[in-house]
């Protein structure tokens, strides 16, 4: 049952996100990263993850999304995306050289067998208990300071965002879109 | 069986193809996309090893990626619109200013 | 007595920081004074310091630990002994004169400040050359004194080059560059030996030194010995680097006297005295000294009897006299050596400030043709002069008699014959033309009154100033045996053997006979006005006597010409096609570089996310490459 869920959700991911990265259309390229979100939060599940998948389902799927949603909504999604692509090939031996690299070194047999756990899962906890139980006594420092970041992120994305709420573009004509362009 | 293996070979996949997007997107919104391609990748890696060795350490940098993405988002959305505002496009190849 | 060794030190660089404060400003008679005062206050503490160790003996001091470098330690130490402060009296006495006599002689000078400045400075360095107690600290002085002949000798250093035919010294600037570079030649020898001692000896200390030396290496010894000679050979400007000195004189007249004739000059002598122990290790080297000190004494007579410059006649007869030091000192005489450059410092430098008046009366004009008949104008000037040249002669009673008297005998008691053959008629020529030039300078006919001078006498305080010179030159030679019991506290003694006492009467009388009939000779030549015969000055032995033997040209056309065409070759080829284009390629290079791989800063993201990414696929690849290896 695990390998099928396995092949699966890999397979559906790779097809999603092979979306992601090729649509014309950002609607479509957001929609399949979304939907590839939700699927990886499946493997973590299948991982015994729990409480990571639904942090990537509340997160990711939940507000990262979200405010793609909205910034989109200063685009044209009808419209495709115009893109100038001079070098296709180039794009593609990167990738795909990087994706066979990394394949090779995972599939060869070299990773460690002296690897030992620093914070094994408490026995008799459920995932989210032990995540607890480690995050908010060795990771309690990372974790506020990870808080105070966000705190920045959020009063910077509003700040940044905030600015010249006065002017419209979708308000305004080509002309006139053109004469802020020149001011700039 | 599915082993680590096969996680971690997901794993380079996808991030394979998020770069692929990186070098590929001239959009200033699909290329944010495709970084987030890569997080994720790096973050099915990360669980798996920890899955797979029994340590919670990897599930912890999960999260603070996790953390690190969210904060990306709204930082770089924020500095995106106000490039649009003051350009009206978000295509990189009409931003030459650097130009040697 | 500690504290008066360093008022002897350090007044003169007191002063000469004080003056260097005005160096820019107009003359500040100020710096004048205070320099004079300090300088006086160096004498008294000299004179004080010469009783001390007459009645005490020797003080050393050590100032301050100086180089300390793993086993090497030298300390600045300074040690008085009988040598040393017969040095430092004679030094401060004359620089005191020199000092007080410049505030009149510089007068009118744009650069007085700075004049003062770079004299006191002088007599620091020459202090620190006579008092150290090591050969560093000698070396620092030496060196010291070199830099300030040459800031001195080029003080006029805006007049011109002109041809060696208008006048032989070029110019001020060029004087004083042949005299340092021809020095700096010289210390390469002196430093050579300097090492060569601390390789074999550990120590540079005059104390450690001198006690090595009889358990010495014979050969290492004759080597040492040369080089410090080759130093002594460039400051006292013995042949063959004897032709800066002559032209040195282009300096101001205060200048030669206190250093080029009294002081810095006698530091080679200073040397090989403070060295005897040494010298006496190595008769060999010490002979080639005196055979040395000899020739130059007649050589550098010789050219005096033709020169018609004033200063250059004293300056030939300076290095005369120095011949004759370095004769005595060679033959293990070392006392008499002492004695003779003090008489001569106190009669040079008379002979020269009264040269330096006559200069100033006559506009700066240095030909005696052209002089004549100045005793009216000079009264007191001619005195002095007069005075100096009988001591410069050896006439009885003045100092130079009984200096070079002992010198001449000392070469007799020796059973050089030769050496005192030629030191003996050397003492004829000496008196000749020291006459030559009084007679023709202060008698017969005023041939300067067509040419336009009116020459008037210097003021009065400038002839009390030299007055103590004029006392010392007459009544120095009297105090020899006082002299001789001080001196020989320290120095070897030197005794003349019983065959030299049987003649010492003879001596006299033959060494008299020969600087009188010098004088006489002069007197019926020149007395009664300049005589010129075309004849004798187109013969050859005349125009080589005035051409210096041709010796300049020769410097210049074996070593300068040569030399300056050599670092032009390389200046064009080596610097020019290989330095410099070595460093202009790099240069290109990296440019050509920059501006090639500029083309990849598009400005482009989207280029530069390609770049990473093609980094990124390297180091991957590189990451499986290392785990392959393992």
């Amino acid at each position: 049952m695990i390998p099928f869920a396995f092949y699966l959700f890999a397979i559906l991911i790779t097809g999603l996100f092979l979306v992601t990265v090729m649509s014309k259309n950002v609607l479509y390229a957001m929609t399949s990263l979304a939907a590839g979100m939700v699927l990886i939060s499946g493997l973590f599940f299948i991982l015994g993850a729990d409480f990571l998948g639904v942090v990537q389902l509340i997160v990711y799927v939940g507000a990262v999304m979200a405010v793609y949603a909205f910034a989109m909504m200063f685009f044209d999604v009808t419209r495709d995306v115009e893109e100038r692509h001079d070098k296709p090939w180039l794009v593609f031996l990167l990738g795909g050289g990087i994706a066979v690299t990394l394949v090779v070194i995972f599939a060869a047999p070299i990773m460690g067998e002296t690897v030992h756990a620093l914070y094994p899962p408490v026995a008799g906890a459920t995932n989210p208990q032990a995540v607890g139980l480690v995050l908010f006594t060795k990771y309690l420092l990372p974790f506020e300071v990870a808080s105070v970041m966000l705190l920045v992120a959020m009063i910077a994305g509003i700040i940044l965002a905030g600015k010249k709420m006065e002017i419209s573009l979708s308000a305004m004509d080509e002309d006139m879109i053109a004469d802020t362009k020149e001011h700039a | 069986m599915i082993t680590m293996n096969h996680y971690l070979i997901l794993s380079g996949i996808l991030f394979a193809i998020g770069l692929v997007g990186v070098v590929r997107r001239k959009n200033l919104l699909m290329l944010f996309f495709a970084t987030e391609i890569m997080l994720n990748a790096a973050n099915i890696a990360f669980a798996a090893v920890s899955s797979y060795y029994h340590d919670l350490t990897g599930q912890m940098f999960a999260f603070f990626i996790i953390a690190v993405a969210a904060s990306e988002v709204a930082v770089g959305l924020g500095l995106l619109i106000l490039l649009y505002k003051k350009y009206g496009t978000i295509n990189i190849d009409d931003f030459t200013i650097m130009k040697g | 007595m500690e504290k008066y060794v360093y008022i002897a030190l350090f007044a003169p660089l007191v002063g000469s920081l004080f003056a260097a404060l005005f160096s820019q400003r107009p003359k500040a008679l100020i710096t004048g004074v205070v320099t004079s005062t300090l300088l006086f206050v160096s004498f008294v503490a000299s004179v004080i310091l010469l009783n001390h160790v007459s009645q005490v003996g020797a003080v050393h001091v050590t100032m301050m630990d100086w180089i300390q470098a793993g086993d090497m330690s030298i300390p600045f130490g300074f040690n008085i002994d009988q040598v040393t402060a017969v040095m430092m009296t004679v030094v401060t006495l004359v620089s005191t004169v020199v000092h007080v006599y410049s505030n009149g002689y510089m007068d009118h000078d744009k650069g007085f400040n700075r004049f003062f400045s770079y004299l006191s400075a002088f007599v620091f360095s020459m202090m620190v050359l006579v008092m150290s107690d090591n050969f560093l600290g000698l070396f620092i002085g030496w060196e010291g004194v070199g830099v300030c002949s040459w800031l001195l000798i080029g003080f006029w250093y805006h007049k011109a080059d002109v041809t060696r035919d208008v006048n032989p010294s070029i110019s001020p600037s060029w004087a004083a560059n042949e005299a340092f570079i021809m020095n700096r030649v010289a210390d390469l020898g002196m430093l050579v030996g300097i090492f060569l001692i601390y390789w074999n000896i550990g120590s540079l200390q005059y104390a450690d030194v001198f006690a090595a030396v009889p358990s010495m290496d014979h050969g290492m010894l004759v080597t040492i010995g040369i080089f410090l000679f080759i130093g002594a050979m460039g400051k006292s400007a013995q042949f063959p680097l004897h032709t800066w000195l002559a032209d040195a004189m282009e300096g101001p007249t205060p200048v030669s006297a206190l250093i080029h004739a009294a002081t810095m000059v006698t530091a080679g002598v200073y040397l090989v005295i403070r060295a005897n122990p040494l010298y006496s290790a190595i008769p060999e080297v010490s002979y080639f000294i005196a055979v040395l000190g000899t020739f130059v004494a007649i050589f550098a007579a010789s050219m005096a009897l033709v020169n018609r410059d004033l200063k250059r006649i004293i300056a030939y007869s300076t290095l005369s006299q120095l011949g004759y030091m370095f004769a005595a000192a060679g033959l293990g005489a070392y006392w008499v050596a002492l004695f003779h450059l003090a008489a001569h410092a106190f009669f040079k430098a008379l002979l020269f400030l009264g040269a330096g008046n006559v200069m100033h009366a006559m506009d700066d004009e240095l030909d005696i043709f052209k002089m004549g008949g100045l005793k009216k104008a000079m009264r007191w000037t001619y005195l002095y002069m007069g005075l100096a040249s009988l001591a410069l002669a050896g006439i009885w009673p003045l100092a130079g008699f009984f200096s070079k008297d002992t010198i001449l005998e000392v070469a007799f008691n020796e059973h050089t014959y030769g050496i005192w053959l030629i030191l003996w008629f050397t003492a004829g020529l000496t008196a000749f033309y020291s006459f030559r030039q009084v007679f023709l300078t202060f008698t017969g006919d005023e041939r300067y009154k067509p040419l336009g001078f009116h020459p008037h006498e210097v003021p009065k305080y400038v002839l009390w100033a030299m007055s103590p010179l004029a006392l010392l030159a007459v009544i120095f030679g009297w105090y020899k045996d006082e002299f001789v019991a001080f001196i020989t506290h320290f120095l070897p003694t030197y005794e003349m053997s019983e065959h030299t006492e049987h003649f010492v009467v003879i001596l006299t009388v033959v060494t008299t006979a020969i600087a009188l009939s010098g004088i006489v000779f002069a007197w019926f030549r020149y007395s009664k006005g300049l005589k010129r015969s075309a004849k004798v000055e187109q013969s050859l032995p005349y125009r080589i006597l005035s051409n210096q033997y041709y010796i300049p040209i020769l410097y210049e056309n074996v070593f300068s010409k040569p030399y300056a065409a050599l670092s032009h070759a390389f200046w064009e080829e080596i610097d020019q096609q290989v330095v410099d284009a070595t460093v202009d390629g790099i240069a290109t290079a990296i440019k050509d570089g920059g501006d090639s791989s500029r083309k990849i800063q598009t400005g482009n993201l989207s280029d530069y996310l390609k770049l990473m990414s093609g980094g990124a696929l390297v180091l991957v690849a590189l990451v499986l490459f290392a785990a392959m290896q393992n």
